[in-house]
C-alpha cells in the first residue's frame, strides 16, 4: 500500500502473486467498472488496449482487428473490439453500450463501455447505471469538455462513489508533465464541486499502452498505479445486508396448493417465523416458509441480492407491488416527493405533465406538480425553468395519487429511485428526497388491535331530530392568511344565533390541549391534522356541525379525514393568492419565512395542494368578510336540514 | 453472495418480471447448454414449474442426440413443449452465402413460429460475451413487425427496470442470460447437475463448444471429455466460442445483418 492508500502492483507483481495471498474476500467476486468520458477521448480505445495488454484477446483477433481497421485506411483501432457495429466502426463513434469480461491476477472484472457523444447519453445511462465504480478517460490536448462533465455528475447521481480518472493521449502532448497537472487539476476541480474525489489520476496513452498495464518510461514523473492496479485498487460493492429489509413483491404463485409471494430481496435479511409487514397496505403476517426448488433445499432465511419466495401464515391479499420489510423498520408512505432526476425524453418534463412511475415493482401515475430548479451540469448553477430539456438534470416534486411506499435515496438506494415512462419510453430516472415531507404512514397505521367498536343507542337520526339538523363537518382548507380562523369564528357565531348546535376546532387551541405533544415536523404535521380529523368525526356523529380550521395543505391528509366523516364531510375550500394571504399577513408569518426563519412555510417554501374538487369554493381575495360568512350560512342551511322523515322533537 | 447464486438471482429476476408482465410469452429451447440452463433457471424460479411454452423451432438438421436429448427431456420436465419446423432452405435467397442462407432460414423459421401462436415475446439464451453485437444486447430488447433489430436506438434500461410498455405490433426478446459467460454457465451446469447434450465432450480428440446445425458446426479439438475438464479448459483457453460457427466468418459484418434482420 502506498501512503495515498492506493495499491500499486507492477504487472510482474501481479502476475507473481499468489491467489492464496490476494484480497481473497475479493477474489473472484466481479467488479463491474464503467468507462466514460467525452466523445473521441479514448473510452473504447482504452479497453481494447487493456484487453491486449492484458493477452485476454482470443487468438486471431489481433489479426482481425487489423484487418477491418486496413481496410478503413487505420493502424490497427483498439476502439474496435468494442465497437463491432458497423456504423461505429465507419463514424468511428461508440452508439451503445457494451459489456466485456476480463481478469487480473486478483480479480474478475466487467468493464462496460459507454458512449461519449450526448446524442447517446440514455446508453450512456444504461452502461453506467449498474457499475460499481467509473474511470473518467479525458483527452490530455482537449481537456475536461462538455461529456467529461455531465458523465462525471451522472455517476454521482447513479450513486457510484468510486471513480478513478485517466488523462489520455499522452502521447499528442509528448507526455507533458506540466500538462498533466493542468488537466488533473481541471478535473478534480470539477469533481470536488459536486463532492466527489478521484481515486488516482494516471496519464496514459491508450494507444500506445502507456501506463495501462505496465508502468511507461515516457512518463518517469509519474509514479502513481497503472490503470490495471487502479482498478484492482476499488473496493467491492457496498453490504446491503446489514441494511432494513425491502423486499419488493414481483408476483403472487398459485400453481400449486402452495400461494406463493415471489420477490427479490433488495436489502437486508429475512427469516422463518418474521413478521412482515406489507406497503403501502400496511397488511402483516408472520413468514412461514421459504420456498426453494428442488424442494430439497428449504433455505430458513434469506439475504439481499437472493430472488426469493415465501408463503404466509395468514392469507392476506398482497399483490405485485407492495414492499414488505420488518414492522419496526419499514418504507415511508407518501403521496408526494422530491426528486433529483435525469432526462432522457425527446420531448421536455414540464409541470403538470403526467408520467407513469416504475419504484421497483410499483408502478402509479404521477404528475410533475413543481421544477425546484434545473442543474447546469456544466457550471454547476442551478436556474428556476418550466420545462427540464432532454440530458438536462433537474430538481423536481412530483405527487401521484396512489399512496407509494419509498426510501430516501440517501438512507436506501434500491428503494429510494425511479424511474418514468412516458408512452412506451423510458423518460427518466431519479433519486429520492424526502426532506421536510411527512411520512404518511403514522397516519394510516392502526396500533391497537382486537379493538370492537362498541354499538349505540342512539342513532344519527335521532339526534338530528333533537338538533333539528344533521351533524357534519365544515373542513376549511387555504393558505395562512387566506381567511379560515375569522370566518370560523365568525359562521359559528351566527350559526350558533340560528339555533345551530355548533363548534370550531382551530390550530392553536388544538396544538395546546389534544396535540400538545406535536411540534412542526412533517411526521407532527400530519399527525396534527390526522387528529383534527378524527376528532371532528366525532363531534359529527354526536350530532353537532364541527368546524375545522387548518391550512391542511396536503391532499391526502384531507382525504383521509373525509374518510373519517362519510357522508357529512365538507370540504371548504377558503380561497386567496399567495399575494393576497402575503399582504395581509396578520401574524407576520410570510415575513418570517420569507427571511428564511421559518423552514416549509406553505406557499412559500412548501407545496400547497388546492382541493381538487371541493363541495365549496369561498374566493375571499374577492368578497368581504360578510359576503363569505354569507355564502357560507347559505351552504349550511341547505346542506344540513334534516331530511324527509326525520321529524323534529 | 457467491458469483454463481448472483447470476441465478438476476435471471430468476429477469424471468419472473417477464412472467409477470407479458402476456403471451415463450421460451426458445435450442437444446443446447444455454438453453438448457434457461430452462432450468425458469424451474427455480416458478418452483418447478415452467408456466409458458417452450419452443423449439426445428431445422431438422440437428444432431441426432439434440433429438433425443429433446424428447427426453421435454417429458422429464413436465414442459409445454412446441416444435415449429423452418421454412425449407430453397426459399431462402439464394444469392447468400451458405451459412448467411442456413440462418435465414432460422430468422423466418421462429418468425412464422411467433406469429403462428401470437406471442408477445420470446425468451433467448443469449449471451453478452459471445459475440460483439451480442454485447450490445438489452435485457428486454424490441422488435419491429418483421422482426428487425433497431440497434441504433435501443432504449434505456437501468435500474433492472425494463421496457414492458410497447406499441401494438412490436415484439420482445427477452434475454435472462445476458450477463453469463461461457465458462458461467459450465460451472453452474456442473453445480446444479443440468443434463446436457454428450456431443459437448469429447470424442476422439474433438468435441463441440457451441451446437448448431449439423450441417454448419464444427467440432474443436480438445480433450475434454467431462464437465470438470470442459471448466479446465475454458480456464485455460482463449480461444473464441463461435469459432466452429461457419456464419461467423464469412464477411466482417455477418453476424451484425443477421441480428439486424431477426436473427437471434
Ligand atoms: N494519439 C492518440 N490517439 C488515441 C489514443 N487513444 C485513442 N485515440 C484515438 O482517439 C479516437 C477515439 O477513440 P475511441 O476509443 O473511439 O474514443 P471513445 O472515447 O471511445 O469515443 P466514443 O465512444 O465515441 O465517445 C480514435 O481515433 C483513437 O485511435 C491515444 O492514446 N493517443
Ligand atoms: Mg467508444
Amino acid at each position: 500500500m502506498k501512503d495515498d492508500g492506493t495499491t500499486t502492483l507492477t504487472p510482474a507483481q501481479v502476475k507473481g502473486v499468489d491467489l492464496a495471498e490476494a484480497d481473497t474476500e475479493d477474489a473472484r467476486t466481479l467488479h463491474r467498472i464503467v468507462i466514460v468520458g467525452h466523445v473521441d477521448h479514448g473510452k473504447s480505445t482504452l479497453i481494447g488496449r487493456m484487453l491486449y495488454d492484458t493477452n485476454s484477446l482470443p487468438p486471431g483477433k489481433v489479426e482481425e482487428l487489423e484487418a477491418v481497421s486496413a481496410r478503413r485506411g487505420m493502424a490497427i483501432e483498439w476502439s474496435f473490439v468494442l465497437d463491432a457495429f458497423q456504423a461505429e466502426r465507419d463514424q468511428a463513434v461508440t452508439i451503445d453500450t457494451t459489456q466485456i469480461w476480463f481478469n487480473t491476477a486478483l480479480r474478475d472484472y466487467v468493464i462496460i463501455d459507454a458512449p461519449g457523444h450526448r446524442e447517446f447519453l440514455k446508453n450512456m445511462v444504461s452502461g453506467a447505471a449498474s457499475a460499481d465504480a467509473a474511470v473518467v478517460v479525458v483527452d490530455a490536448a482537449e481537456g475536461v469538455r462538455e461529456q467529461s462533465r455531465r458523465h462525471a455528475y451522472l455517476l454521482h447521481l447513479l450513486g457510484i462513489r468510486q471513480v478513478a480518472v485517466v488523462v489520455n493521449k499522452m502521447d499528442l502532448v509528448g507526455y507533458d508533465a506540466a500538462r498533466f497537472a493542468e488537466v488533473s487539476q481541471e478535473i478534480t476541480d470539477y469533481l470536488t464541486s459536486i463532492g466527489a474525489t478521484p481515486m488516482v489520476i494516471v496519464p496514459i496513452s491508450a494507444r500506445d499502452g502507456d501506463n495501462i498495464a505496465t508502468r511507461s518510461a515516457r512518463t518517469p514523473w509519474y509514479d502513481g498505479p497503472t490503470v490495471l492496479s487502479a482498478l484492482d485498487g476499488f473496493h467491492g460493492s457496498p453490504d446491503v445486508g446489514a441494511q432494513p429489509l425491502r423486499l419488493p413483491i414481483q408476483d403472487v404463485y398459485k400453481f400449486d396448493a402452495r400461494r406463493i409471494l415471489a420477490g427479490r430481496m433488495e436489502s437486508g435479511l429475512l427469516s422463518v417465523g418474521d413478521t412482515l409487514m406489507f406497503s403501502p397496505s400496511n397488511k402483516t403476517a408472520r413468514v412461514r416458509s421459504i420456498e426453494a426448488w428442488p424442494a430439497d433445499r428449504q433455505p430458513q432465511s434469506a439475504a439481499a441480492g437472493e430472488a426469493v419466495g415465501i408463503t404466509l401464515d395468514e392469507q392476506i391479499f398482497v399483490e405485485r407491488g407492495e414492499i414488505a420489510s420488518h414492522v419496526a423498520n419499514p418504507p415511508k408512505l407518501s403521496t408526494l416527493f422530491h426528486a433529483r432526476l435525469f432526462w432522457l425524453g425527446h420531448k421536455p418534463l414540464t409541470v403538470g405533465s403526467r408520467y407513469k412511475l416504475k419504484l421497483l415493482t410499483q408502478e402509479a401515475e404521477v404528475t410533475v406538480q413543481s421544477i425546484e430548479r434545473i442543474v447546469d451540469t456544466q457550471t454547476l448553477e442551478h436556474a428556476a425553468g418550466e420545462t427540464v430539456e432532454r440530458n438536462a438534470v433537474a430538481e423536481v416534486t412530483l405527487r401521484s395519487r396512489q399512496v407509494l411506499a419509498l426510501d430516501d435515496y440517501g438512507d436506501l438506494p434500491k428503494t429510494g429511485r425511479f424511474v418514468l415512462v412516458e408512452d412506451y419510453d423510458t423518460v427518466g430516472g431519479g433519486v429520492i428526497s424526502m426532506e421536510g415531507l411527512p411520512d404518511q404512514r403514522r397516519a394510516v397505521e392502526v396500533k391497537s388491535t382486537n379493538v370492537i367498536s362498541v354499538e349505540h343507542r342512539l342513532t344519527a337520526d335521532t339526534r338530528a331530530a333533537r338538533n333539528g339538523h344533521q351533524g357534519g363537518v365544515l373542513w376549511f382548507t387555504g393558505l395562512s392568511g387566506a381567511g379560515k380562523s375569522t370566518l370560523a369564528m365568525e359562521v359559528e357565531q351566527r350559526l350558533f344565533a340560528k339555533g345551530y348546535q355548533v363548534y370550531v376546532l382551530d390550530g392553536d387551541n388544538v396544538r395546546r390541549g389534544l396535540n400538545a405533544n406535536l411540534g412542526f415536523s412533517p411526521e407532527d404535521r400530519t399527525e396534527n391534522i390526522r387528529r383534527v380529523g378524527e376528532a371532528a368525526a366525532l363531534f359529527a356523529d354526536s350530532g353537532v356541525i364541527c368546524i375545522t380550521a387548518f391550512i391542511s395543505p396536503y391532499r391526502v391528509d384531507r382525504d383521509r379525514a373525509r374518510a373519517s366523516a362519510p357522508g357529512r364531510f365538507h370540504e371548504v375550500y377558503i380561497q386567496a393568492d399567495v399575494q393576497t394571504c402575503e399582504q395581509r399577513d396578520p401574524k407576520g408569518l410570510y415575513k418570517k419565512a420569507r427571511a428564511g426563519e421559518i423552514a416549509q412555510f406553505t406557499g412559500v417554501s412548501a407545496p400547497y395542494e388546492p382541493p381538487e374538487a371541493p363541495d365549496l369554493v369561498v374566493d375571499t381575495s374577492g368578497e368581504n368578510v360578510a359576503e363569505s360568512v354569507e355564502c357560507i350560512i347559505r351552504y349550511v342551511e341547505k346542506v344540513f336540514t334534516l331530511e324527509k322523515g326525520q321529524e323534529p322533537l | 453472495m457467491d458469483r454463481l447464486d448472483a447470476l441465478e438471482a438476476q435471471s430468476v429476476h429477469i424471468l419472473r418480471e417477464a412472467y409477470a408482465r407479458i402476456e403471451p410469452l415463450a421460451m426458445l429451447w435450442s437444446l443446447g447448454k444455454d438453453s438448457n440452463v434457461m430452462i432450468w433457471l425458469a424451474r427455480k424460479a416458478f418452483f418447478g414449474h415452467v408456466p409458458f411454452p417452450v419452443m423449439h423451432v426445428d431445422t431438422g438438421r440437428k444432431f441426432k442426440e439434440m433429438y433425443e436429448f429433446r424428447d427426453r427431456y421435454a417429458v422429464e420436465w413436465q414442459l409445454d413443449f412446441k416444435r415449429e419446423v423452418c421454412p425449407p432452405l430453397e426459399e431462402m435467397d439464394a444469392s447468400l452465402p451458405p451459412a448467411a442462407r442456413s440462418a435465414a432460414r432460422k430468422t423466418e423459421g421462429l418468425r412464422q413460429a411467433i406469429a403462428k401462436h401470437q406471442f408477445k415475446a420470446v425468451i433467448a439464451g443469449i449471451r453478452r460475451d459471445e459475440q460483439a453485437t451480442r454485447a450490445k444486447e438489452r435485457v428486454f430488447s424490441p422488435r419491429g413487425e418483421t422482426g428487425a433489430w433497431d440497434f441504433r436506438d435501443q432504449p434505456p434500461e437501468f435500474w433492472d427496470q425494463y421496457k414492458t410498455d410497447f406499441p401494438p405490433g412490436t415484439h420482445i426478446r427477452i434475454h435472462p442470460l445476458l450477463h453469463w459467460t461461457e465458462l458461467d454457465i459450465w460451472l453452474y451446469t456442473r453445480r446444479e447437475g443440468i443434463p446436457i447434450v454428450p456431443l459437448y465432450l469429447s470424442k476422439d480428440g474433438k468435441r463441440y463448444r457451441s451446437l448448431g446445425d449439423e450441417d454448419i458446426t464444427f467440432p474443436v479439438e480438445s480433450d475434454a471429455s467431462s464437465i470438470d475438464e470442459i471448466i479446465f479448459e475454458l480456464e485455460t483457453t482463449k480461444t473464441s466460442e463461435r469459432a466452429g460457427r461457419a456464419m461467423d466468418h464469412e464477411r466482417e459484418d455477418a453476424f451484425e445483418h443477421l441480428r439486424a434482420t431477426g436473427y437471434l
